[in-house]
């Protein structure tokens, strides 16, 4: 038994020294820590909340859309989240793509379908940058990947932006919000309140939207987490059987040596 | 002869012209193994069913990556939605690689401990400090592959620190890109060799168990076998304790990879790369860390290059570095405490790494590294000079079955 104890000892200690130094690589230095919040998505039996990731669809199609692109997801994908056919094909359709050429060698213009991606707001990372002063709105498909905090991140940031009094140094044109690592970002506050009017009836206060657009951001970057968090719970409830199993095994096969 | 025997003649049919039936007999099943091999040991086995599961895992992964700079992340991330459980693959063989490190260094430091590295197991050493620098050449080159800022940023700083080499550093450099910075044409090689030195590591692996297997195991009383009561046959014994060994694993990294898959991974890995912006801090995956904090620990890039090539080439020397004549450090009263420093030494390594290189960081760094070099060339000489070893058993059957029945003696508190 004490053997058993120094195996899995060394396997727990080798975990405990990689998560050691995975979290100390990763604290930022010069942004505000973002608060942890309550996620659907978080722990082993998680996973996204439906009429939160709708609705959080509604917040980017009407706001965050404008500036920011979501070039990893296809209209198609909106089917995992819970709109049937006819919905994705009316979403996709309100977008218009450049296709082609044609046979006469033309490029044209048709609505989007289903198989497309999201559609950029701009034709190009130039278009987008003179649009914006300079600046380029990143594409938001791995955002929730992308930063150190995920989703406590997005959050913060969407309802953290704060009236710079000048002893922060902010540049003209910029905005000043505590947790945009340096303080200064070149995106405006996004959302105030009341910015859509949610289909299901919910109030749409600065909370609500930042939360929403935080969860179905988090399932475009990770769209699989609910079928990996389920596969995951089977897999690993029948190897804790299986290695139960091969230790009797062990047991009775050396019993006769000792 | 009745008729069952037909299936039997063909296999000696078979074995005679290519004996492989009577190799795989004598290496996996009749192998006598030392009957005292505690848990410890259980980590070569696993370290070689991990190269087998990233092989697979990678071989998968490739058919449908693309290495082209313009189309690699997207490539990755295709995997990631559109590959049927690509996701799962993925995420296997980004934790499959740390779970690789992980098995392998524990192995290292089991090594250290028990004196495996001594007279005759000299060049089983060597090949297996072969397959950790093949490992980190294959780590490195694999993590380049999806081309975010850590994957681009890595790139850089790795390829740059031959620049610091005299005179024909700066060629070396260009000549190792393919150009005259990161691109396409390194992403081309270092997928290229990605796919290369796995096969290599298979072989060098052999080499490993082909010189294990002219000596057989060390154990954890340090001494030979002197006949067949010390021994027990490879298969079933240790089979069924290395598979109940691969179930603890397997348990440990599909957590990893179901509930933490980015866990051990850096976030800016997943911003595609832009050589026009740099990461505020470039840290490696964590099992480079200590060699990154070698590497930082002088302001001398040269000297930093040198240290942390050094720190791998002196292991080569330790069969005759360590002067004491017993192997297992159960016997060693002196060294048994050196080498829990030592462990703590890595460990700290490891943090100084993951930090910027400034303040206590930096402070913690430099004597690490001293004391790294220290233990190596100056502790393990001197130890075995001044150091009086406890008696050793007779043999390995005595205190084991000893230990049975009466109280246990000292050498059950080897396995400590």
């Amino acid at each position: 038994m004490a053997r058993v104890g120094h195996g899995i000892l060394g396997l727990v200690a080798v975990a405990a020294v990689g998560f050691g130094l995975a979290t100390t690589a990763q604290a930022a230095a010069d942004a505000a820590q973002p608060p942890a919040q309550k996620w659907s998505f978080d722990g082993i039996f998680g996973s996204f909340d439906r009429a939160a990731t709708q609705r959080g669809l509604q917040v980017f199609l009407e706001v965050c859309g404008n500036c920011h692109g979501l070039d990893l997801v296809a209209y198609r994908n909106l089917a995992e989240i819970g709109y049937d056919e006819d919905q994705v094909k009316a979403i996709a359709a309100q977008f218009s793509v450049e296709d082609g050429p044609d046979e006469e060698g033309e490029m044209f213009t048709r609505e989007a379908r289903p198989s497309d991606a999201f559609v950029s707001p701009y034709r190009n990372a130039k278009e987008a940058a003179m649009i914006n002063g300079g600046a380029l709105p990143p594409d938001l498909s791995l955002m929730y990947k992308a930063r150190m905090g995920g989703a406590d991140y997005m959050y913060a940031l969407l309802i953290g932006y704060e009236e710079d009094t000048g002893d922060h140094g902010v540049p003209e044109g910029l905005f000043y919000n505590p947790y945009f690592p340096g303080g200064a970002t070149a995106m405006p506050p996004p959302l105030y309140g009341d910015d859509v009017e949610y289909a299901d009836g919910t109030e749409a206060t600065i909370e609500q939207e930042s939360k929403d657009v935080t969860v179905f951001l988090a399932w475009a970057a990770e769209p699989n987490l609910d079928a990996r968090k389920r596969l995951g719970t089977k897999v690993l409830l029948f190897l804790i059987v299986l290695t139960a199993l091969l230790y009797a095994t062990k047991r009775k096969v050396w019993r006769d040596l000792h | 002869m009745s008729n069952d025997s037909v299936g039997k003649r063909v296999v000696q049919w078979f074995d005679h012209r290519l004996p492989l039936v009577t190799f795989v007999n004598h290496s996996l099943v009749e192998y006598p193994a030392p009957r005292n091999l505690s848990y410890w040991w259980t980590f070569g086995s696993l370290a070689g069913i991990v190269l087998v599961l990233q092989i697979v895992t990678g071989i998968v992964l490739a058919m449908h990556y693309t290495p082209h700079v313009d189309m690699a992340f997207v490539s990755v991330e295709r995997i990631m939605r559109d590959v049927n459980y690509g996701w799962l693959i993925r995420y296997m063989h980004a934790n499959g690689g740390s779970a690789f490190f992980a098995v392998v260094y524990i192995h290292i430091y089991r090594g250290l401990y028990y004196g495996s590295y001594k007279d005759p197991r000299e060049v089983l050493w060597w090949m297996g400090l072969i397959i950790l620098i093949l490992m980190m050449m294959n780590a490195f080159t694999g993590y380049v592959l999806p081309w975010g800022q850590m994957s681009f940023w890595a790139a850089t700083v790795i390829t740059n620190l031959f620049s610091a080499i005299p005179l024909v550093g700066d060629s070396i450099v260009t000549w190792l890109w393919g150009g005259y910075a990161v691109g396409n044409p390194a992403l081309n090689r270092f997928y290229s060799l990605h796919y290369l030195l796995p096969f290599l590591l298979v072989a060098v692996v052999f080499l490993h168990l082909w010189a294990l297997h002219t000596f057989g195991s060390n154990n954890p009383l340090g001494i030979d076998a002197k006949g067949p009561q010390d021994q027990i046959p490879f298969h079933p014994y240790y089979t069924v304790k290395d598979l109940f060994g691969l179930g603890v694993l397997m348990i440990v990294l599909l957590a990893f990879v179901f509930f933490a898959p980015n866990f051990l991974g850096h976030p800016d890995n997943y911003i595609p790369a832009n050589p026009l912006v740099t990461p505020a801090h470039i840290v490696p995956e964590w099992y480079f860390l200590p060699f990154y904090a070698i590497l930082r620990s002088v302001p001398d890039k040269l000297l930093g290059v040198v240290l942390m090539f050094g720190s791998l080439a002196v292991p080569f020397l330790l069969p005759w570095l360590d002067t004491s004549k017993v192997r297992s450090a159960t016997f060693r009263p002196i060294y048994k405490q050196v080498f829990w420093f030592l462990v703590v030494d890595g460990i700290v390594l490891g943090w100084c790494g993951s930090q910027p290189p400034e303040g206590i960081a930096l402070i913690l760094a430099r004597i690490s590294t001293a004391y790294y070099f220290l233990h190596f060339l100056v502790l393990m000489p001197l130890i075995g000079m001044i150091e009086k070893p406890r008696p050793l058993p007779t043999s390995i059957a005595e205190p084991v079955l000893k230990g049975g029945d009466a109280a246990a003696t000292a050498p059950t508190r080897g396995r400590s």
